[in-house]
């Protein structure tokens, strides 16, 4: 599906966000070459703290996205809360008070098409467990435009609506397990 | 590797706008305004923006409904209340000792920072020597912000906000409800200028004390950033404040120089006095 090398790595998460990214995250290297996206939907009006939870546990940087920040590689940003998070094609970061997409802002569906539209088969794209239908639109739009697909496995998810859903609308999507999908990124790198 | 054929009608369809009605979009922030008009041409719709852009050019309805796609923009009363706390606790202070003050509400879009400055300085006892300028490139937005009517179930929100804000009244003092809408006291427009005014093309008009402009430099480029700081800079009066919103930064910006941190975490500069 994909045929590019990876340039950057776009990652959606609802109902159990937290604990499926610390299967994920803490085994990158402080040395990764690519940028990850992170949108996982957090409540407007208070402050989140993911940012630094898992600053505290990664190796990776990690913040909490400004607007036009030019992306780094090694770093995690995630989407601040009441804001969509979006990529520019010269690859910076932007955000966005655009009304709320089914009901998230940040929205996974916003920063996947804008992610897609930025580096097409340079993309790879995760939706995570969720309770609702967040990142389905997304993902199909990553596979689309030639990004690799990557939905975690139903069974074993915190919530299986999210995951479900995105396998509907993109059934080329591979489902992985967490630690498959950890595994999946650190081999990324070396590709 | 060529442009993408999207991309070029879109860029296309700006000029357009921009050559025909003088409203210039051409900088703004790519990938929101391409979502934006990409909701805009489903919706309308059109098969391609070629297509939008030859109705946009031929049929005179086309540009307002055009426009509320491109400018639309949803906002709370008291919205970041520890914004308006602090410009209560650290800025009016400040502002108290001018005999007579101008503010700036820059993008004011349908009117709900306008009327949280306006009700906080009222509050204050500053609102009878203030001269308040609620500018927008939307006349729709605009007209919205003059009626000050907002749907009913949104106040419970303002009301929050407004009372973590540091609010020293009722928020209903304000505002009368009826058939789900509840409409904003027209006393609260009394020190009001509404104007058509725009942050890309248009010029200063007046010295002010305060610029608030949350919310609207993300979706500029930075050359049109830039654009945007200059204007403030030079409509600010010598240690006069600017607010922006929470995520926004001047740090990449060549007026950074200019102002420096007055409250960091809230984002409120002041202009050095250089």
């Amino acid at each position: 599906m994909t045929s590019g090398k990876a340039e950057a790595i776009v990652i959606g998460a609802s109902a159990g966000a937290l604990e499926g990214l610390s299967v994920i995250l803490p085994p990158l290297p402080a040395s990764y070459a690519l940028p990850l996206m992170i949108v996982v939907h957090v409540p407007p009006g208070k402050k989140s703290l993911l940012a630094e939870i898992f600053q505290a546990k990664c190796a990776i940087d990690v913040r909490e996205a400004e607007d036009k920040e030019p992306l780094c590689s090694g770093t995690a940003y995630f989407a601040t809360p009441d804001y969509h998070m979006l990529v520019e094609s010269d690859k910076s970061l932007a955000l966005s008070n655009d009304e709320p997409v089914l009901y998230s802002r940040p929205s996974i569906d916003v920063l996947f098409e804008s992610a897609a539209d930025a580096y097409g088969p340079g993309l790879v794209a995760i939706v995570l467990t969720g309770a609702n239908d967040d990142g389905a639109n997304g993902l199909k739009a990553v596979a689309e435009a030639g990004g690799l697909a990557i939905v975690q496995n139903p069974v074993g998810a915190y919530a299986s609506q999210m995951p479900e859903a995105a396998i509907r609308a993109c059934p080329g999507a591979k489902v992985l397990s967490l630690e498959q999908i950890a595994l999946f990124l650190l081999k990324l790198e070396k590709a | 590797m060529s442009e993408k054929i999207e991309d070029i009608e879109i860029q296309l369809l700006l000029e357009a706008l921009y050559k025909r009605f003088h409203y210039d979009f051409r900088n703004y922030a790519q990938a929101s305004i391409k979502r934006r008009l990409k909701q805009a041409r489903e919706q309308l719709g059109f098969a391609s923006f070629s297509a939008l852009q030859e109705s946009l050019l031929h049929d005179p309805t086309m540009l307002l409904r055009l426009l509320g796609y491109l400018t639309v923009q949803v906002s709370e009363l008291f919205r970041d209340p520890s914004y308006f706390r602090a410009i209560r606790e650290k800025v009016v202070p400040h502002l108290r000792t001018y005999p007579s003050l101008k503010v700036w509400i820059a993008g004011c879009s349908s009117g709900e920072e306008l009327y949280s400055f306006v009700i906080l300085f009222r509050e204050e006892g500053l609102e009878e020597r203030t001269l308040f300028y609620a500018t927008d490139i939307n006349q729709d937005a605009l007209a919205k912000a003059e009626a000050g009517i907002y749907d009913l179930s949104r106040i419970q929100l303002f009301t929050e906000n407004h009372r973590n804000s540091g609010g020293k009244s009722s928020l209903s003092d304000y505002y009368s409800a009826a058939y789900g809408s509840a409409a904003f006291d027209k006393s609260l427009r009394k020190q009001v200028v509404f104007s058509d005014h725009s942050l890309v093309t248009d010029a200063v008009f007046a010295e002010m004390h305060m610029v608030s402009c949350r919310n609207v430099l993300i979706y500029f480029d930075r050359a049109l950033q830039d654009r945007a700081l200059g204007l403030f800079k030079e409509s600010l009066a010598r240690k006069g404040f600017l607010g922006l919103g929470a995520k926004e930064t001047m740090r990449f910006s060549e007026h950074s120089q200019s102002f420096t941190d007055y409250v960091r975490e809230e984002k409120i500069y002041q202009k050095s006095a250089r």
